[in-house]
């Protein structure tokens, strides 16, 4: 069980989120939703122990998470690869205090998660974004961690490797994966992933809605129903601009 | 016919073959075209006298001086030397270089209590440090192979402690969430991204130690290719100083050569355009 409890982060005089709350265990992937610079990042770089909360604790199977944990590991935005590293080693950095052995059948395993066993040896300079991304992903998967932080790990690809990138992501966690904590904010890649979905408002970032998400998977994007998701969750995201009844044509347009 | 073959199967964008070979060769043959024209002006005005020769021998007899004492054996043991005083002092100079730009590139308390002191001692003259050396040392090989470190000392420091300090935050991030810390996050993320820096300064500092060793063989040596040169200077023999002045040259490319080889192996993971 993950708990986030009254969870606050200021920086100076500036509250980046909370009071917040909420937990999870079920669902295997809870996506956190939110327009641009609302606290979504702050979020999961607390969860990563990356900055301390002001207030408020975090709690993994009821231990208070004070740092950097061994059971929560992040994929980044970025792929932040060592470039010095090949793709073995930069797998391997993530579980660097395991005896040799078992780090390498790990590393192995991870690689062939993500259908990367033959570029083991390349050095990052020599991958596409894609496969950078899918190191990213390997060296989050390989301490086969408790929760995986996942911050818009797919933003800067093209949309096709993006959509496989989805459906990866779903093979890897299938049913025996990590929980996944998922951060984006693209509406389709939150409804095609998440089995909830929490829409952040913000600064500070607090919670607008909490969204359970029951559609069968595979999920394709032009059911009634997905759309029906995602007219609710534009709402959300644009209250200003948008009334519910026109969501559909803003759907549409997107 | 065999050059339309030749230019199919070229990549895009690559040179035809014969016109990659021409820039290869122009590539050797161009820095050494400005050389070659001192040289001939320099000849020209030994050959026509329009210099006193004592002052300005030509390349002809400088080489000649050179040839005679390479041939005789007479420059081995200053070579040797002069390298090994190069070398040691480059050596220990670059060594505490390292450990102490680790230790101020990754914690901003030692380094406000370490590098003002670092930079205030860095602005004093190199020549302003013999009299010292030699007061504390002695006018052995001590004295010298300390100034030379000293001189190599800096321009590594500085490079590398800027690397470690400037470390890409989102890597040290990543080294964070995997419980990277202290001395491990600095050889496992730091120190491996300083490197390019790193390999700046062990250059500077290499050419700094050929340029010193000069100064510290002045300092009451009796052997060196600094005190052939003095002892050229004394003599009057300007092709002995010139002599001298090639061997230094040559010295000090080939050492930078040695390290620029070395960097573009230990760096071959940087995505670079051009290696140099």
């Amino acid at each position: 069980m993950i708990e986030i409890q009254r969870l606050v982060k200021k920086f100076g005089d500036f509250a980046a989120l909370g009071p917040l709350g909420f937990n999870f265990d079920q669902e295997r992937i809870l996506t956190v939703i939110g327009a641009s610079g609302c606290g979504k990042s702050t979020l999961l770089r607390l969860l990563a122990g990356l900055e301390t909360p002001t207030q408020g604790q975090i709690k993994l199977d009821g231990e208070l998470i004070t740092g950097p944990h061994k059971r929560i590991s992040v994929a980044f935005q970025e792929p932040r690869l060592m470039p010095w590293l090949n793709v073995a080693d930069n797998v391997e950095l993530a579980i660097w205090d395991w005896p040799v052995e078992e780090r390498k059948a790990a590393v192995e395993a991870a690689l062939k998660k993500v259908s990367l066993t033959a570029f083991a040896k390349a050095l990052p300079k020599q991958l596409s974004g894609g496969m950078a991304q899918r190191v990213g992903l390997a060296r989050a998967l390989v301490g086969s961690p408790r929760l995986l932080l996942l911050d818009e790990p797919f933003s800067a690809l093209d949309p096709l490797t993006r959509v496989r990138m989805q459906d990866h992501l779903l093979e890897i966690v299938g049913n025996e994966g990590p929980n996944v904590l998922f951060i984006t904010h693209d509406i389709d890649e939150a409804i095609v992933l998440s089995d909830r979905v929490i829409v952040l408002d913000g600064p500070p970032a607090t919670i607008r809605r909490d969204l359970r998400i029951d559609l069968p998977k595979p999920r394709k994007r032009s059911a009634a129903d997905f759309q029906e998701i995602k007219e609710l969750l534009l709402a959300d995201l644009l209250p200003e601009r948008i009334g519910a009844s026109d969501a559909a044509s803003v759907a549409a347009a997107a | 016919m065999s050059e339309l073959i030749l230019n199919l199967v070229r990549p895009l964008g690559a040179p035809s073959w014969g016109r990659g070979l021409a820039d290869r060769s122009s590539s050797i043959i161009r820095p050494l075209i400005f050389p070659a024209l001192i040289l001939l002006v320099w000849q020209s005005v030994g050959t026509f006298q329009l210099v006193d020769p004592v002052l300005l021998p030509t390349p002809t007899r400088v080489l000649g001086a050179l040839w005679d004492m390479l041939s005789s054996g007479f420059l081995n043991p200053h070579l040797a030397i002069s390298f090994q005083r190069v070398l040691l002092g480059f050596a220990s100079g670059v060594t505490v270089a390292i450990v102490v730009g680790a230790i101020t590139g990754y914690s901003r308390f030692w380094r406000s209590i370490i590098d003002p002191t670092i930079h205030a001692l860095r602005t004093i003259p190199g020549l302003a440090w013999i009299p010292m050396f030699i007061l504390w040392l002695g006018i052995d090989e001590s004295s010298k192979v300390v100034l030379i470190a000293k001189a190599a000392f800096f321009p590594t420091y500085l490079n590398f402690m800027s690397g470690i300090a400037r470390a890409d935050r989102k890597l040290i991030e990543v080294g964070e969430v995997y419980r990277l810390r202290g001395a491990r996050l600095v050889t496992k993320v730091m120190l491996p991204y300083s490197l390019p820096f790193l390999f700046v300064g062990l250059r500077q500092s290499m050419g700094v130690a050929w340029l010193v060793v000069v100064a510290a063989e002045l300092m009451g040596a009796s052997s060196g290719i600094g005190y052939v040169l003095l002892d050229g200077e004394m003599t009057g023999r300007a092709q002995i100083v010139m002599a001298c002045m090639i061997v230094f040259a040559l010295c000090g490319k080939t050492t930078d050569l040695i390290i620029a080889k070395i960097s573009n192996r230990v760096l071959r993971w940087q995505d670079t355009v051009e290696k140099e």
